[in-house]
């Protein structure tokens, strides 16, 4: 009797998986979603134009996932993803290896802008931060606040995992290329980072300009004897703001069918008007 | 009468036996600290709409069903994998093979190392063979290039976790064969059986309490696990359900760890994350709680003489 | 004469049986022995590709580096950087943090509560304790991250008021809960096997309840206790979830408890995601993870053969 139960349980067990497997393909058509993987900081705009675009249109799946633009691209290379999001730009060595691998250059594609903050907590006083005492700080050269004129107390610095395009694009523009302090505490997404710096009094991090709820944003001067800038649309799109960048989609080779209809949505109006909504800033005003 | 030396000793003895107590207490107290912390903060949202419901508003409303049925369909896919394949295992070195064998020995000595192999090395092996050499193998020969298994999915999460977990059933079905007395198979033998008939009907319902405890504590473990399946399957937000064994799908425990580290606003979705939190938990000790019944009544019943 | 056709049956479905079964063994020690293989090849490159030691050969895993002309050689794990840097000693550091003191706070805790339980418990107790260790290692370790990240963390910098929120302490005490169980279960399963006839002995000639426990029971069950902390030991060290999430991730080379570290397993997790296929940096995460088997392996050899010395000593003396 016990053995015919356990029979019975593992029947019924392999018979709704493989009802998974056998059943036939939908609307008689074999489609299977389009990929969209990569940055941390696109990842909820992507997802917000994945939502609006599959409403739209019935039948198609996107699917979006982060883990950083560094997951991106090595899934673009591996040819593990249809889009890849970056905030941003590939490496010509990265270029190459897509080149190598699949045959085809890639398609570099801006699709909204971005203008990476400076996050503190909001009891922070601190005026503006210019360029080289951002650099400073996460050099690991100033370590206290008083440095910068504030209170005596130890800075705590968060950043993000060196998969992130969020990270390059900060060491490449804002550190100079040179590395990071050790102390950076590295925090896998800009949410955590987000949520550590509202927490943390003494501390400060970087990222999209989307994610600031429930901190400070720092005005950003390039050097001594420039003006303190916030990011805002006007600020980002001229580039007055010293720290803007483009936010990019990837593909292998010109993008066709399904994806092309995608990434064509997303400049047209509807989806640059999302970007707004998100927190970002579109690219493409019309 | 005692004397002072002794009064001393005494009052010694009686303090080190209550640290002793004090270290129960201190455990007992964490562990009410952790459920309590999560049942009053997780308790609020918990509802049938949020079991059954998808996710909406980058997690702040709607529920979690499509992690809820992804873990499930994970779990189940992971158990057909690893309860034949384990309890062959076992059989066979305990039934079939020879008594002295090098084989077996060799086996036993490769399943005690692989309990103790850290749960994110399997992940490194999902991800480098399964998904990069046999899922890009099956997409060129069977879709001719095209990206259906050489990308994380369900299946290769599923057998990623059965590797896992292959070493505890294979030890329970094990000890579950041992603890049988050996003219069990003898009796079989002499009233004619061939060594299946013995294994089918003696062997295998006397062992059946320890291969489910076995397959138990592997779901168990299999719900609750996430680095190995952080990069073979698991995605944070998905707009299906996995129905096909290419899809990607959404875990609870995943889930859990990309909410608390990576999600949009923490302070948002905290009212969902703890949620999830105690869905998890509930999930985990139900299994728990099933398989100790399950092998309380075998004991009972064996005890009470079948 | 032919046999009649019901033992043919028999004996046939006996051999089909017997093919299914020894079929379904092999494809399960093919996957196991697999596992090693096939991670054993991946991390060979490190030793002997010449592409790959170009930037992560042995000796700048494990030796201090000069990165910029004119100072000191140090150690650092930086993969993404113009020149890739890939020393595993601040990550090796930071696992010996975590896992020393995770032990330090896990392996007292569960002994005692172990001792207590099989010598000083009334039964009421020990129906109360054995359920609750049951309950905490059914926790899964990301629940135990969680509660870590979102409420010990905040809560000890509170009371201490350290830099870094996140750190060697709050992941130590988080592993720790991940590691009392098991310490506990095969600590009190040693200390239940000890004869009674011991504790007889030692009550006879006069001792009192706890001198017969801590220099009569505990001394037997010795073997067996330190079995329990190499298991947890082993445990601490491959234990993911909860210092990717609570431990801050900073591959910091310090002695102190309360700055962050990075992990072996921790970096693989968090590194997992972003390989491409081939390149230095795949290798060497396929590195850290044979290196990670190795560890493991070993300290469950010292283990088996430290307790198996044991306990022929004490063997030999009763």
């Amino acid at each position: 009797m016990r053995n015919r139960c356990v029979v019975l349980m593992l029947v019924s067990a392999l018979a709704v998986a493989l009802s998974g497997c056998g059943r036939g393909p939908d609307s008689g058509e074999q489609h299977r979603p389009v990929t969209v993987k990569g940055s941390d900081t696109m990842v909820i705009l992507a997802q917000s134009w994945a939502e609006n675009y599959m409403k739209e249109h019935p039948g198609l799946t996107i699917q979006v996932t982060g883990g950083g633009s560094g997951v991106g691209i090595a899934a673009l290379i591996n040819g593990g993803t249809d889009i890849c999001n970056a905030s941003r730009p590939m490496k010509p060595a990265e270029k190459n290896q897509v080149r190598s691998r699949h045959g085809k250059d890639v398609k570099e594609i801006p699709v909204a802008l971005d203008g990476l903050a400076i996050y503190v907590s909001e009891s922070n006083p601190i005026q503006s931060l210019t360029e080289p005492q951002i650099k400073s700080i996460y050099t690991g050269k100033i370590t206290n606040w008083r440095e910068l004129g504030g209170k005596d107390a130890r800075l705590v610095a968060y950043g993000r995992e060196n998969s992130s395009g969020t990270y390059q694009f900060f060491k490449e523009h804002v550190l100079n290329n040179e590395d990071f302090a050790r102390e950076v505490q590295t925090l896998p997404g800009t949410g955590a980072i987000v949520n550590a710096v509202s927490k943390d009094p003494a501390s400060i991090g970087y990222g999209g300009i989307a994610y600031a709820s429930g901190i400070r944003v720092v005005p950003v001067r390039k050097d001594e004897k420039s003006e303190a800038v916030s990011p805002s649309l006007a600020t980002v799109k001229t580039g007055q703001y010293p720290l803007s960048r483009n936010l990019f989609f990837y593909t292998i080779g010109e993008p066709s069918g399904e994806v092309k209809s995608f990434i064509d949505w997303v400049l047209d109006r509807e989806g640059q008007k999302l970007c707004e909504a998100v927190g970002y800033y579109p690219i493409i005003q019309k | 009468m005692p004397s002072n030396w002794s009064d001393r000793t005494e009052l010694k003895g009686k303090a080190m036996q209550a640290l002793t107590a004090l270290a129960c207490l201190i455990i007992i107290a964490i562990v009410a600290i952790i459920i309590g912390n999560i049942v009053t903060y997780g308790a609020g949202k918990l509802s049938w709409e949020f079991l059954s419901e998808p996710p909406r508003d980058h997690f702040t409303k709607g529920g979690i069903f499509p992690a809820i049925f992804g873990t499930a369909a994970l779990v189940i896919l992971m158990t057909i994998a690893v309860i034949p394949l384990g309890v062959a295992t076992a059989i066979y070195m305990h039934e079939y093979a020879p008594k002295r064998s090098r084989l077996v020995h060799f086996v036993r000595l490769a399943i005690q190392n692989l309990a103790g192999v850290p749960a994110i090395v399997f992940g490194l092996f999902g991800v480098g063979f399964f998904i990069e050499f046999v899922g890009r193998g099956i997409d060129r020969g069977l879709y001719g290039g095209s990206l259906v298994y050489g990308q994380p999915a369900i299946i290769w999460s599923a057998l990623t976790m059965a590797l896992l977990t292959l070493p505890t059933v294979v030890v329970a079905t094990e000890e579950a064969l041992r603890a049988i007395p050996a003219n069990y198979r003898e009796v079989a033998y002499s009233l004619g059986a061939t060594r299946w008939q013995m294994i089918w009907r003696v062997v295998l319902p006397q062992s059946a309490g320890g291969i489910l405890t076995g397959g138990i504590l592997a779901v168990s473990r299999g719900s609750g696990e996430v680095a190995p399946v952080m990069f073979t399957g698991a995605a944070y937000s998905l707009p299906e359900l996995p129905v096909r064994l290419h899809n990607q799908f959404m875990e609870l425990g995943y889930h859990v760890y990309v909410m608390s580290t990576q999600a949009f606003d923490v302070e948002a979705t905290k009212p969902a994350l703890y949620s999830t939190v105690l869905v998890l938990l509930m999930l985990t000790f139900l299994l728990n709680f099933t398989g100790i019944m399950i092998r309380a009544r075998i004991r009972k019943r064996l005890r009470d003489g079948r | 004469m032919p046999l009649p056709k019901l033992q043919r049956i028999g004996i046939l479905s006996d051999r089909f049986a017997a093919f299914i079964i020894k079929g379904s063994a092999f494809v399960a020690i093919l996957s196991l022995i697999l596992i090693f293989v096939f991670i054993g090849k991946e991390a060979l490159p490190v030793l002997t590709s010449p592409e790959v030691r170009s930037e992560a050969s042995l000796s700048r895993l494990f030796l201090p580096q000069v990165h910029h002309a004119g100072e000191a050689a140090e150690f650092s794990w930086q993969p993404i950087s113009d020149v890739p840097k890939y020393s595993l000693f601040p990550l090796f550091i930071g696992t010996l943090k975590v896992t020393l003191i995770a032990a330090l706070i896990a392996i007292p805790l569960a002994v005692a509560a172990a001792l207590y339980t099989s010598e000083f418990a009334p039964s009421w107790a020990r129906e109360t304790i054995k359920p609750c260790i049951e309950v905490l290692a059914g926790i899964p370790s990301v629940v135990v991250g969680f509660f870590c990240l979102m409420v010990i963390a905040s809560w000890l910098q509170g009371a201490f008021g350290w830099t870094y929120r996140l750190n060697a302490l709050t992941a130590g005490i988080g592993l720790s809960l991940a590691v009392i169980p098991i310490v506990y279960t095969v600590s009190e399963d040693a200390f239940s096997s000890v004869p009674q006839a011991f504790r007889e002995g030692s009550i006879a000639m006069g001792a009192s309840s706890w001198q017969t426990a801590s220099r009569v029971v505990l001394p037997a069950a010795m073997p067996g206790v330190l079995a329990a902390c190499i298991l947890g030991f082993g445990r601490a060290i491959g234990e993911t979830m909860i210092v990717l999430m609570a431990s801050g991730n900073a591959a910091v080379l310090s002695w102190s408890p309360v700055d962050s570290i990075r992990t072996f397993s921790a970096t693989v997790a968090a590194e997992l995601g972003e390989l491409v296929q081939g390149s230095p940096h795949y290798h060497v995460l396929f590195f850290i993870g044979a290196f990670l088997f190795l560890l493991t392996f070993v300290i469950n050899l010292i283990g088996r053969w430290w307790v198996g010395r044991l306990q022929k000593k004490l063997q030999g003396a009763f």
